[in-house]
């Protein structure tokens, strides 16, 4: 088995008395995709920030590509490509001049770093975008322009933390058609999301996170299955009586969350789960019968919903 | 540090790590001042016209214009002669004030370009360090144009003229670095910028030297001068442009004062870099 690209290893860093990243460890296999899935505030960027070489950890063990980030951040930083969350492209800049100066930074040659600009903004489809001033752009080909910018020195592994926040739907595919292609051709991607679809669309295997810790590990469809059910029935009663009706369910479903706004009820079969509810004369308002998400599994872990 | 790094591993992996940073840890500094050039591009424009067009202005206004009422010995020479170096050193402060403070502000903040590099095998220190270079390149294109102004107004007669290029150039990045410093560790502007303008650029330009001799201020005032790294800057130009009269130590003071508060300046950005984009 080849050795991992990334070990992290009870990993803590602490602002003061806050502990952002409260003992994590995890290890990420070559051309593996690899995801941090939780809420705001749960240390995701703080964890990504540590394993992209540029924020020290307080304590615990790390090594990426088998080097340390304390002794040799310059050396794990030229084989990383990193996306930010929030994009920090060069606004006095034009497009391709972005790429062009960064690819400097790793010691590429001129010529070489030109030509992969080139091929990187047919990559991300901007090709003919590559004259124009980067605030003219769309905040969909911003990121593109971001992630064409962390592949300009060819990494072996691509950070990409919250790539497709604030981005709208058709963006999203877009993109997530670009890091498709990058899995396929075997880059290692570990990013951070707090969208379960984007989770299950582009992970292999994930941690689930919160207040610095991990709460659970595996594959999309394990934690699927270890901590949810097949299907989850929806059902809104209205807002001030959603729990108040669900008091007097009996015997519905496997298990059932009461949200403010709906009652989700699991079970593996989410139309008999329906049935029986109306069949003891309860009217709600709306239903939805849906597969279980890793939202779910994510309430279950921690009581909350991903986005508050 | 070396040796340590080739014997680390044999995975090929990290192997390839090693080679690749090499040339990052050597260079760094100057990929970052090749990246302040090209945005330095942008307003070339700029850079040029207040390269000359403010050199003429004042060379004209002050030296031509003024002059024909000051009817003062100032050290033999003509008042163009005299306030020609101040105007030089000056305009290397205006270079430092502009390059060290919304750029920096911008870098770490409102276009958090400095984030981006440090995501790079680029060190935090490198990072200052190439900002520095390239203002320094910025900075010498300015001078030289002055100086080239100055000599065609036929206002500097010494022959080692030249030197006022050095003493512009430390007595510009002698304020710079320390503004630099101090803009690194600025989490938001709440106007500090504007009152560093206004509390210290102008008061310093004022008091040292530029227009008058300093000792023709009162006592109480003249300690500005002493401490402002623009009349270290301004005596020491006097000096190459028209052999301005001063003991030997005192010039050799300008010079260390002026190096002292580089080095703290450059050592101070840089020590703010590594804990700001480290953390």
């Amino acid at each position: 088995m080849p050795a991992p690209v990334i070990v992290a290893q009870d990993l803590v860093k602490r602002y003061g008395e806050f502990a952002a990243v409260d003992g994590i460890s995890f290890e990420v296999a070559p051309g593996e995709s690899f995801g941090l899935l939780g809420p705001n505030g749960a240390g995701k960027s703080t964890t990504m920030r540590m394993v992209g070489a540029v924020s020290t950890r307080t304590s615990g063990d790390l090594a990426i590509l088998g080097l340390d980030p304390d002794t040799h951040g310059p050396e794990i930083r030229s084989q990383l490509g990193v996306v930010p969350q929030a994009d920090n492209l060069d606004a006095e800049l034009r497009v391709r001049e972005n790429l062009l100066v960064y690819g400097r930074y790793f010691g590429m040659p001129g010529r070489l770093v030109a030509k992969r600009a080139d091929e990187l903004l047919a990559f991300a489809q901007l090709e003919d975008k590559g004259k124009a001033k980067v605030d003219s752009l769309s905040g969909g080909m911003k990121r593109r322009l971001t992630i064409a910018r962390a592949l300009i020195n060819d990494p072996r592994v691509l950070l990409l933390d919250e790539p497709t926040t604030g981005l709208d739907p058709q963006a999203r595919h877009i993109l997530w058609d670009r890091l498709f292609r990058l899995k396929e051709q075997g880059t290692t991607l570990l990013l951070t999301t707090h969208y379960m679809d984007e989770a299950e669309q582009l992970c292999d295997r994930l941690v689930v996170v919160d207040k610095g810790a991990i709460m659970a590990e595996g594959t999309p469809a394990e934690l699927i299955r270890r901590y949810s059910s097949r299907e989850v029935l929806e059902v809104r009663f209205g807002s001030d009586r959603n729990s108040e009706v669900a008091e007097r369910f009996t015997g519905v479903g496997d298990r059932m969350e009461v949200l403010p706004d709906r009652v989700l009820v699991y079970s593996d079969d989410g139309e008999a789960e329906l049935v029986r509810i109306t069949d003891a004369g309860f009217r709600p308002i709306t239903s939805l019968v849906r597969r279980s998400s890793l939202e779910d599994v994510f309430l279950r872990l921690t009581g909350r919903s991903l986005i508050e | 540090m070396t040796e340590r790094l080739s014997t680390v591993s044999a995975d090929p992996a990290t192997a390839r790590a090693i080679a690749a940073g090499r040339r990052t840890r050597r260079w760094g500094a100057w990929y970052v001042a090749l990246h302040r050039f090209r945005v330095m591009k942008s307003y070339t424009g700029t850079v040029v016209v207040a390269g000359i067009g403010n050199p003429l202005v004042y060379l004209y206004a002050l030296g031509v214009g003024l002059a024909t009422i000051v009817d003062v010995d100032l050290d033999g020479v003509s008042y163009l002669v005299f306030v020609a170096p101040a105007l030089l050193a000056s305009a290397a402060i205006t270079v430092a004030s502009e390059e060290f403070t919304y750029p920096i502000m911008l870098g770490y903040k409102w276009n958090p370009t400095f984030t981006g590099m440090s995501s790079s095998p680029l060190r935090p220190t490198q990072i200052v360090d190439g900002i520095v270079i390239s203002v320094a390149v910025r900075m010498t294109v300015n001078l030289v144009l002055f100086l080239l102004l100055i000599l065609v107004f036929g206002a500097a007669p010494s022959p080692v003229a030249a030197g006022m290029i050095v003493a512009g150039l430390l007595g510009g990045l002698a304020f710079g670095t320390v503004l630099m410093g101090y803009t690194s560790t600025l989490e938001e502007d709440t106007g500090q910028l504007a009152m560093v303008m206004r509390f210290v650029v102008l008061p310093m330009t004022l008091f040292s030297g530029t227009f008058f001799p300093l000792s023709t201020f009162p006592i109480w005032l003249q300690w500005i001068g002493w401490i402002s790294p623009l009349w270290h800057s301004t005596e020491l130009a006097r000096v190459f442009s028209f052999g301005y009269e001063e003991p030997i130590w005192l010039s050799v003071v300008h010079v260390v004062y002026l190096v002292v508060l580089i080095v703290t300046g450059w050592a101070w950005a840089r020590h703010i870099a590594v804990r700001r984009l480290g953390r």
